[in-house]
């Protein structure tokens, strides 16, 4: 087994963990701190196959910035222990065999024999982040734009919903 | 952050198959998907903030002034 594969199945058994635990555990410092592994272990899945670039962003936003945040949020509105409340009706009776079907549709595309995709063969992307730079300001450059007034727009609506009513 | 979860999952998918297609498309969109993430977590917070301000509870069933 080459290292390469190695490092993937621990990497990827890391994430899966993580992901688990989030959505199991009852207090929200524990859930955010699992949500840090598993970013984390994503950005070491993305270095392994060659984008680098989004490894970085992955740790640099995700890691600092978002996750800061939410423990900040956190640990500010003193949140306790979840309380266990009874699921919706929806989620009881549709969400297992939901995404039960979804994992069994998946598991048929991947496994398909003769899929149309071509075999898992690793294209080494060269100069990716050059790549990555050049089409975001030509091809892509309007949506671009467009993320910058998303992100003003976040900005306003966070300053309107957190100020305090003047008297 | 169940949602932020959502979407490093589809970050996961479109890093894969841009690997697989040896097309940086993929990874341009990713970035988009991070910003739209970190817009959305810096409202959702800010509605989270505001609800317990004003109701001093974090519980979801209480905040039914919508509902009939």
């Amino acid at each position: 087994m080459s290292p390469a594969i190695l490092v993937f199945f621990v990497l990827a058994g890391l994430a899966v963990l993580g992901a688990l635990s989030l959505v199991l555990q009852k207090h929200p410092i524990h859930s955010a701190l699992s949500l840090i592994v598993v970013m984390v272990s994503l950005a070491g899945l993305y270095l392994l196959m060659g984008a680098e670039f989004v490894a970085m962003v992955q740790i640099i936003v995700y890691g600092g910035a978002i996750m800061v945040l939410f423990i900040f949020v956190i640990m500010l509105l003193n949140a306790g222990e979840e309380e266990h409340t009874d699921f919706s009706k929806l989620a009881k009776f549709a969400g297992l065999p939901l995404a039960l079907a979804l994992t069994a549709s998946l598991a048929a595309l991947v496994f398909k024999p003769d899929a149309g995709a071509p075999a898992a063969t690793q294209v080494f992307i060269p100069k990716a982040t050059e790549q990555i730079s050049s089409m975001l300001f030509k091809e892509f450059v309007y949506p671009f734009e467009l993320t910058s007034f998303l992100i003003l727009v976040a900005i306003m609506g966070a300053l309107v919903l957190a100020q305090r009513e003047k008297k | 952050m169940s949602i932020e979860l959502m979407l490093n999952a589809v970050n996961l998918a479109f890093v894969a198959f841009s690997q697989a297609f040896g097309k940086v498309e993929g990874q341009v969109f990713v970035l988009f998907v991070i910003v739209v993430a970190a817009a959305e977590a810096a409202v959702g917070l800010g509605i989270i903030i505001l609800i317990q301000r004003n109701r001093q509870s974090l519980n979801i069933e209480k905040v039914n002034l919508l509902k009939l």
